[in-house]
Formats: C-alpha cells, sequence, structure tokens
C-alpha cells in the first residue's frame, strides 16, 4: 500500500493540534510552529506529485449505507488551496507569536496554534475531499475551531463576533445539509447510493429539483465567501478577531465558499449552475462595487481591509460563473494571490495596530516617517490588493476580466469600476495613515518599525506575490487545467473570438 | 364425574418460545428475585448485592438478545403477543446498553458518600423522621428492582405485537418511573410535586390510549397489529372510527415521547426528578416509546399512513419549534435539557413521518436512521447528565447555567466533554449527532418530505443557539462567586459512564458504517 500522503497531510496538523494544546504555551508554540512547517514541507511535497501526475488518490469505503467514502484527491484547484493553506498557517503563526501574553487572551499562545492547526486540518480535508459527506463534515468542523479562535482572541466584544459569525455559518451549513439529504435522496433512488463527487457528477439534475438542491449549495457557500448581503458577520468577526484569526478566516476559511461553488455547484449541477448565471453575476457585481464602496468609506482598518475582501470574492465569483476558460483559471489563480495579498494586509496592519493601540484610521498619520519599512510594506501589500501590475493579483483579475468580457462585455464594463474603486480606497488609507505630518499620538506610541520576526512574517508573503506576479506560468497552468475540465463537465465551450480575419 | 371431564375443553399448554423471550425473563426474573433480597439481605450488604445483581442482569439480557440476533431468524412468539424481529433486537440492544448506563448513574454514591435518592422515601419531607433515616443512612436499594421492572416494560413496549400488551407495558414501565421521580434526596417537595404531576398527566395518557386501543378494536374486531392491518386494507368498517382510534392511540405515545402538545410535563419532571432518573428516562423511555409508536404505526397502521403522515408532520413542526425555541430562554440546566429533548422528539418525528421501509438494498430506512439518532441522543444525553451531577455547590448539584460559568477554567477536561455532548446535541461535525441527523432527514427526504427536512434544519439551527449558550457559559463567562458551582469528583461508576458515551460520540461520529449497516439489516418489522 503506498504512504497515505494526503491522509499523513491532514493528520498532521489535527493530531498535533491535540498535543499542543496540552502543552505549555511556551513549549506549545514552538512544537507549533514546527508543526505548521512540517505541515507546509508535506503540502508543497503533495502539491508538487499531484501537478507532476502522480496518483495521491485515497479512497477507502467509510459508511457503507450512506455510500460516503473517505475519498481524498488532488486536481488542480485543491492543490492550489493546498498550498495556500500551507503556506499561510505558518505565516500566521509567527506574526501572532505573542498572542497568548496579551491581558485580554483568554487562553496562553499554545491554544491559539493548536486552534489554528486544527482549522487548517479540517481546511486542508474540505480542499481535498473527493466525497461531498467527508466535505461537508470537514467544512462543518471548522467551525469549532474558528468560533474559538475568534472568542478567545481579540477585542472586547469578540464574544458577539464569534457568535454571529457561527450562527451564520450554521444556518449556511444546515441550509447545505437539506441539499446534501436531497442529493442523498436523488442518488439512492437512481440506484446505489453514493456521495463521491465523480459519481454525484453522473446523476440526472437537469430538472426544478436540481436546480433547488444547486440553491441550497449555493446559499451556504455565498454565506461563507461572503457575498453582499450576507456578508454582515465578516466585519464584525475581522473587527474583533485577532489580526491572524482574519487572515485564516478570510485567506482560508472562505475560500471554500468560492472552491465549493466550482467543485459543487459547477461540476455537480451543470444545468442549474448556467439556469442562475444571470443572477449571481449580477449579485457578483453588487459585491465588488458595495464592498468597495464600504472600504472607502470605512473608518476602522481592520473592518477595511475586510470589506476589501468581499469585493475580492466578488471578483472570484464573476469569474467563476462567467464560464469560460481564462475567467475559470483566473478566478483559482486569484484565491491562491488574494489569499496572499489580504493575509499581507491584515498582518501588516496587525502592526500598525498594535503600535498604536487603535484600528481606527484617524488614529494615524505620518506613520511613514517613524516606521518606514512597515509603511513601505503597508503600501505593498496595498498595490497588491488593487491589482497593480507585477503582482500575482493582477494576473488573475485581468484574466478574470479578459476571459468574462468574450462572454459580458457590459457586465465586464461594469466590473471594471471596482478595480477604479479598489485603488481610491487603498490610496484613501494609505495617505491618510502613513503620509502627512507625524502626529503627537502616532509620535509616542509608533516607537518601534518592523522587528525581525515581523519581517520574517511579511517576506515570504511578499516574494510569492511577486514571484507569482513575474512567472504566472507554472502555477497559472494548473489552474488552467482545471478550469478547462470545469468547463467540459458544465457542458460549455469558451464563445468563438469575433476576431474578422485580415487579408 | 368422568363425564364432566370429557365435556371440558382441552386447554392446550401455552406455548413460549422460551429463548426467544429470554432476554425479557430474565429481566423479570431478577427483578422478582432482587425484591426478595430486600427481604433478608442485611442492609450493609444490600447496595452491593443489588448493584452486582442489577449489572449482571442487564449483562445477561444484552447477551442473549445479541445471540438471539444472530441466531434466530425473525419470529412472532407467545401466541402472537410479542414480535422478536430485527428492530425489536436492535431497540432491545439500545435498552439495555441504556439501562447498564442508568445502573451506574444509579448507584453513583462518590458524593460525600451519599446517592441521588432520598434515605427513607416515605418519610415526610424535614421531619424528625427524615434526619434519623438520613443519619442512619436508610437509602433505598430498591431503586434497582424498579429499575429493572421498568426496563422490563420498555422493552416489553418496544416488541408488542398486541395492543393490549402494548398497553399493559406501559404501565409496567411508567409505574417504577413515577416512583422513582419522587425519591430525590434534594429538594424532595420538588421531587414529589413532579411525580404526581408526572403520575396524574400519565395516567391520564394512558386511559386516552386505553380508549383508543378499544376504538380500534371496534374497528377491526381484533387486538393484534395483524388484524388492524387486515381490516385496513379490507377497507370495510367505519372510517370514523378507525381515525379516531389511531388518533386517541397515538396521544398516549405522543406523551411518552415528550411530543407537543403533550410535552407539560417534561421540564417540570426533568428538574424535580433525581438526576440519574432524569437521564434513564430522557433516553429510555423516549427509545421504547418511538419503537412502540414505530411498530404500532408502520405495522398495525400501516395502510392509514397516509392519515397519519399529515398528524405527525404537523406534530413534528410543532415540537421541533416550541421545543427549541423555549428552550433558548432556560436557565436550568436540567429544564434546558429537557426542552432539548422535546426538540429532539420532534426530529426523531421527522424519520417516523418519512416511513421508508426496511428490506433488502434499502440503506437509510426509517427505522434504522431512528434507531441509530436514538442511539446518538441517548449518548449524549446520558453524558451530559453524568456531568450535571457533577457540578454541585453546598451538597447538592448547582443546576443553574451560572453554576457552570467559568468551567473551562475550574475543569478544562469536563468542560471538552461537556462541549462534546452539545456538539452531538446541535448536530455539528465531527460528532455522533450529526451522522444521526444526517440519517434521519435523509429518510425523510427519501419519503418525499423535503419540505420537514428544512424546517427541521432550521430549527436546528435555532437549537445549536442554546447549545451554544452552554458552551459560552463555560469557557467565556467568568464565575461569579455566588453562584459557582464546584466540580466534585465521582466514583468510578459515573467515569465510566462519562468516559464511554464520550468515546462513543466521537466514534460514533468518525466510522458509522458498521453500525448504520447493522441497524440497516435490521430495520424491516414481521407481521
Amino acid at each position: 500500500m503506498p504512504l497515505p500522503l494526503l491522509t499523513i497531510l491532514a493528520l498532521v496538523p489535527i493530531i498535533g493540534a491535540v498535543v499542543v494544546f496540552f502543552l505549555k504555551p511556551q513549549v506549545g508554540r514552538l512544537v507549533g510552529y514546527g508543526l505548521a512547517l512540517t505541515t507546509a514541507v508535506i503540502g508543497v511535497l503533495a502539491f508538487v506529485l499531484s501537478i507532476q501526475g502522480a496518483d495521491v488518490t485515497e479512497r477507502v469505503s467509510w459508511i457503507p449505507a450512506l455510500g460516503a467514502y473517505y475519498a481524498l484527491g488532488l486536481d488542480g484547484i485543491s492543490a492550489t488551496l493546498v498550498l495556500m493553506t500551507v503556506i499561510l498557517v505558518p505565516v500566521v503563526l509567527l506574526a501572532e507569536w505573542h498572542v497568548g501574553e496579551d491581558a485580554t487572551a483568554r487562553w496562553g499562545s499554545n491554544v491559539f496554534f493548536a486552534l489554528a492547526l486544527l482549522l487548517q486540518g479540517f481546511a486542508l480535508l474540505v480542499f481535498m475531499a473527493d466525497d461531498l459527506l467527508l466535505f461537508y463534515l470537514a467544512f462543518e468542523a471548522t467551525l469549532i475551531p474558528t468560533y474559538f479562535l475568534i472568542a478567545g482572541y481579540g477585542g472586547p466584544a469578540r464574544r458577539q463576533a464569534a457568535v454571529k459569525f457561527l450562527i451564520y455559518s450554521l444556518v449556511g451549513g444546515l441550509v447545505m445539509l437539506v441539499a446534501v439529504a436531497g442529493l442523498y435522496a436523488v442518488s439512492a433512488s437512481a440506484g446505489e447510493p453514493s456521495f463521491l463527487l465523480g459519481d454525484l457528477m453522473e446523476l440526472d439534475l437537469d430538472n426544478s429539483l436540481g436546480r433547488w438542491l444547486f440553491a441550497g449549495f449555493f446559499f451556504a457557500f455565498a454565506v461563507k465567501a461572503p457575498m453582499a448581503g450576507l456578508h454582515t458577520w465578516l466585519p464584525d468577526s475581522a473587527e474583533q478577531a485577532t489580526p491572524g484569526t482574519s487572515t485564516l478566516l478570510v485567506g482560508i476559511l472562505d475560500k471554500i465558499g468560492t472552491f465549493g461553488m466550482i467543485k459543487v455547484c459547477l461540476w455537480v449541477f451543470p444545468e442549474a449552475s448556467r439556469w442562475a448565471t444571470p443572477v449571481i453575476l449580477i449579485w457578483a457585481i453588487v459585491s465588488v462595487i458595495y464592498g468597495a464602496l464600504l472600504a472607502i468609506q470605512s473608518k476602522d482598518l481592520l473592518r477595511l481591509v475586510s470589506y476589501t475582501s468581499i469585493s475580492h470574492f466578488g471578483f472570484m465569483v464573476f469569474g467563476i460563473f462567467a464560464l469560460t476558460t481564462q475567467s475559470l483559471s483566473g478566478s483559482i489563480f486569484y484565491m491562491l494571490n488574494h489569499g496572499l495579498s489580504t493575509a499581507a494586509m491584515f498582518l501588516v496592519v496587525g502592526f500598525m495596530i498594535r503600535r498604536r493601540g487603535s484600528a481606527d484610521i484617524d488614529a494615524f498619520g505620518g506613520v511613514q516617517k517613524v516606521a518606514p519599512v512597515l509603511a513601505g510594506v503597508l503600501l505593498f501589500s496595498g498595490l497588491s490588493a488593487l491589482a497593480l501590475p507585477g503582482m500575482g493579483s493582477f494576473v488573475s483579475e485581468f484574466l478574470v476580466m479578459a476571459g468574462s468580457w468574450q462572454r459580458y462585455p457590459i457586465h465586464t464594463a461594469v466590473i471594471t469600476l471596482g478595480t477604479v474603486l479598489a485603488a481610491v480606497y487603498v490610496l484613501r488609507m494609505y495617505l491618510r495613515t502613513m503620509t502627512g505630518p507625524v502626529t503627537d499620538q502616532v509620535e509616542t506610541h509608533v516607537t518601534t518599525d518592523l522587528s525581525l520576526r515581523e519581517k520574517a512574517v511579511v517576506a515570504p508573503l511578499i516574494a510569492l506575490l511577486l514571484l507569482f506576479g513575474f512567472f504566472p506560468k507554472p502555477l497559472l497552468s494548473v489552474a488552467d487545467e482545471s478550469a478547462r475540465g470545469t468547463m467540459v463537465s458544465v457542458g460549455v465551450t469558451d464563445p468563438a473570438p469575433q476576431v474578422e480575419e485580415g487579408n | 364425574m368422568i363425564n364432566l371431564l370429557e365435556t371440558l375443553p382441552d386447554i392446550p399448554a401455552v406455548e413460549l418460545e422460551w429463548m426467544a423471550l429470554s432476554p425479557l425473563l430474565v429481566l423479570l426474573g431478577v427483578g422478582c428475585l432482587a425484591i426478595v433480597l430486600e427481604a433478608v439481605v442485611p442492609r450493609s450488604y444490600r447496595y452491593l448485592a443489588q448493584t452486582a445483581l442489577s449489572v449482571l442482569a442487564i449483562v445477561a439480557a444484552l447477551t442473549l438478545t445479541v445471540t438471539n440476533w444472530a441466531t434466530m431468524p425473525p419470529s412472532i412468539v407467545a401466541e402472537g403477543l410479542v414480535a422478536v424481529d430485527g428492530p425489536t433486537n436492535v431497540f432491545w440492544s439500545l435498552l439495555l446498553v441504556v439501562g447498564l448506563g442508568a445502573v451506574a448513574l444509579f448507584a453513583e454514591r462518590g458524593f460525600d458518600g451519599r446517592s441521588a435518592f432520598a434515605s427513607a422515601a416515605s418519610t415526610v419531607p424535614g421531619s424528625p423522621l427524615e434526619r434519623e433515616a438520613d443519619r442512619l443512612r436508610r437509602e433505598h436499594t430498591e431503586i434497582f428492582p424498579l429499575l429493572l421492572f421498568s426496563l422490563f416494560g420498555m422493552m416489553l413496549f418496544a416488541s408488542a405485537n398486541n395492543l393490549l400488551v402494548l398497553f399493559v407495558a406501559v404501565e409496567i414501565f411508567s409505574l417504577p418511573l413515577y416512583l422513582l421521580t419522587g425519591m430525590a434526596r434534594r429538594r424532595r417537595l420538588l421531587s414529589q410535586e413532579a411525580a404526581l404531576k408526572y403520575f396524574l398527566l400519565g395516567s391520564l395518557a394512558s386511559a386516552i390510549m386505553l380508549y383508543g386501543i378499544a376504538l380500534l378494536y371496534g374497528y377491526s374486531g381484533g387486538l393484534q397489529l395483524a388484524d388492524i392491518d387486515a381490516a385496513i386494507t379490507a377497507g370495510t368498517a367505519s372510517q370514523g372510527l378507525l381515525l379516531a382510534g389511531l388518533l386517541l392511540t397515538s396521544v398516549g405515545l405522543l406523551f411518552k415521547i415528550g411530543a407537543v402538545p403533550f410535552h407539560a410535563w417534561t421540564p417540570d419532571v426533568y428538574m424535580g426528578a433525581p438526576t440519574p432518573v432524569t437521564a434513564f428516562m430522557a433516553v429510555a423511555t423516549k427509545t421504547a416509546a418511538v419503537a412502540g409508536l414505530l411498530r404500532v404505526f408502520y405495522v398495525g397502521l400501516g395502510g392509514a399512513q397516509w392519515d397519519w403522515q399529515l398528524l405527525f408532520s404537523v406534530v413534528a413542526v410543532a415540537t421541533m419549534v416550541l421545543g427549541s425555541t423555549v428552550a433558548l430562554a432556560q436557565t436550568d440546566m436540567k429544564r434546558l435539557l429537557a426542552y432539548s429533548s422535546i426538540a429532539h422528539a420532534g426530529f426523531i418525528l421527522v424519520g417516523v413521518v418519512g416511513a421508508v421501509g426496511g428490506g433488502e438494498g434499502v440503506a437509510v430506512s426509517s427505522v434504522s436512521s431512528i434507531a441509530f439518532y436514538l442511539l446518538t441522543y441517548g449518548l449524549a444525553t446520558l453524558g451530559a447528565f453524568a456531568i450535571v451531577t457533577m457540578v454541585r455547590r453546598s451538597g447538592g448539584e448547582a443546576n443553574a447555567l451560572d453554576a457552570w460559568k467559568g468551567l473551562g477554567k475550574r475543569n478544562p477536561l469536563l468542560a471538552v466533554l461537556m462541549t462534546l455532548f452539545m456538539l452531538s446535541f446541535a448536530g455539528i461535525p465531527p460528532t455522533a449527532g450529526f451522522i444521526g441527523k444526517l440519517t434521519v432527514f435523509s429518510a425523510a427526504w427519501v419519503g418525499g418530505y423535503g419540505w420537514l427536512v428544512l424546517v427541521a434544519l432550521l430549527t436546528s439551527a435555532v437549537a445549536a443557539f442554546f447549545y451554544l449558550k452552554v458552551v459560552v457559559a463555560m469557557w467565556f463567562q467568568d464565575a461569579d462567586e455566588d453562584t459557582v458551582g464546584d466540580v466534585e469528583s465521582p466514583s468510578l461508576w459515573t467515569w465510566v459512564v462519562l468516559l464511554v458515551t464520550a468515546v462513543a460520540t466521537l466514534v460514533l461520529g468518525l466510522v458509522p458504517g458498521s453500525l448504520l449497516s447493522l441497524f440497516a439489516d435490521a430495520a424491516q418489522f414481521i407481521r
């Protein structure tokens, strides 16, 4: 029997979390960080193996009565997101090295590290699951560590924020459970029940029931990758949680939403996806614009970053449901870049807030002169958020728009407005916090520039963003391949380019 | 003289299938033996004798049940009165496992060396006699035979193939419970009030059920479930009689399950009864009542499916909504768990409504999924009540939610376990409760009740909120000097219950496959 690489990848953080939980805070975080690095190595290995075409899939019958399998696999989308997850977690842990020493922290650093590892393990399972029930199980299980992460560390109103997060997610998850039960019913009546994604794709769901089930799944994913209207839990959570938690939340957890839209909605319900496209595209555009406008008017740095994410998730959803190869691969690539770019934003903003003791934009001013490196890093992550050419996010955003243009030129024209607004909120935030005269408050509080640890946190993020910006090819080809596969399973082809042949 | 004898009809000896009935007989026999022991064994040895005897009896009955399950084909025994088929085996096993847990909780004497039961239940609360009995430690050991009798009644109820046997079984399992409810050592008036309430309402429900049985007899001319089924298939008798009989019979059953509108006794009785009894009632009564309900309605009244599916779907919606919304306002752990049990009764009824028959190749039938649900619910309930007995203040249980604040700081292990049980109640993976909900709701959906599943899941979201309240109190609120409850370590009895239920809750959440298949293969009733 070959080594179950993917199981090991998921179990190292999960079992590690239990160990770290029982260790002393000082020892626990060292062990936890070591485990996160180990996971990263295994994750990168799995990524490389899978894109080289090695067979890493695992499949064991799990609940025969329900037709559920313990089935793990890596395709282009999953591999990309696994890569992002294993990169982000050690970065976040390093950024939150002293999280447990805060007077307001409920537990020590080791518990934070344990919860983060637990979350990572479950998220990895979600991304690798080839079985819908396993996917759902891990999907819901992520709520538990996330809830404790939000409620245990951060601002004074974090408990309420955590409850809000949990209720939103639970309602989404339970609506999805209705759809899971419904899919089971369809699968059972078609013969042998099976929850394998591959088998579910064979089902005939081109009917009104299929559309209802699609809506159930899409609702859950729209809560997760917050789309305008279902988003209000995110800014509250981001404002109250620690920046590290917010990074995990937006960077990893919310990706489950867009991931599910591709893996479940598009793959299993191709007909319903095409049917729902007009509405979803409009909804995505509303998210892009609305998120950006909220970001512009936001007075709180953490809320601002979370609003930018709502805007960016709108982009991803738009690219997914525009249903062209380019826009899909752009969206997949965007998921990775958004993870890195938002991580940089949240963590750098976190460094600022820790120094100043306030997340209010008006509490800053002229930080550039006191802490130039900090200012530079913020500028860089901001430019990545507004998708400046040279950044990975530019490549992905461009692909989304170029792909969508082929089919929906008017929609795409509107969504371009989002990129303009992005420039406004990023630059406005930078100008108001970093430039101008140094205020007295900043003078007294912001006394140090980035420490070595903090530099070590942002350096890999910046390096990767630049790398993906200038050399997107290797990763893009991975995304491209799975985008092509998805197009086939949805049953659409790219519109023929309407270029007149020159003589 | 000789002539006279010859004119007498030939009375054949009753044919009993001893092996098939052996689990019932063991419990009944040992229960009677235990009563005799009370009279002959000196008081100081009774506790040991009774606990040992109860454990042995239940283990023996469980072994016999499992042996029968493995070796005997399903059959109707005891002159057609009792059906020993797949569902019977499943529910008997469940009941016996729960019974074992209940014996352990009943036997707990680790808190100041006292049990949860009154020393002499017949003494007037607050009287000198009571203090005298307390001082002399005249604790009742009759609780164990009572438990055995009750368990016997429940098992008979789950397997009754005849409506009269069904009624007799209800009385057999209820009477000991009425008694046990009134035997709390602390807050005795509350306990006695609860017992009286339970007795009065329970008798009323039984009477109504008996009336329903009479009407069904009038309709079909028989008391066997098969007779009623035949009458419905023939369809010649009065439809009104059938409907009235169906309605009134269901009243008695729904009362025992604790479904709305017959739920009103639950919170008071759960709060007043000694906690081990509450745990036993919450799990075993519900299991037995659901088993009986399934048999009566699937076997006897299966032909009138369209009538009772409507009835039960209305009851299920009312039960889920009321149970989970009223629970939101509770500040007492036992009352909260009582309303939670009402909500769960509603979720179980969702599965009942689906009415997916078992058989070859049917992976998720109503019976098997409900049995699994009852198991997961039972594990979490036993575990949660075991923890309820451990959080104490000034010599007694501290049931107020305030007493649980900050438990995560004072005793992380206990708080982790309680969180696990709460997650299982709420149906959040990776706990067993999730798989239970999934299977029950799948069955309902397969049966064509997708809308009911949607309602059930939305109420689950509401229910999750109050389970979360407990979690928040334990982990995120700081204890208040005036209300804080101390965790007292119990003896091995309670620890074993806690450990087993916690491990099972987690294991069944991760690898439920073999048990689900086992239940699925045993989901078919025989007529």
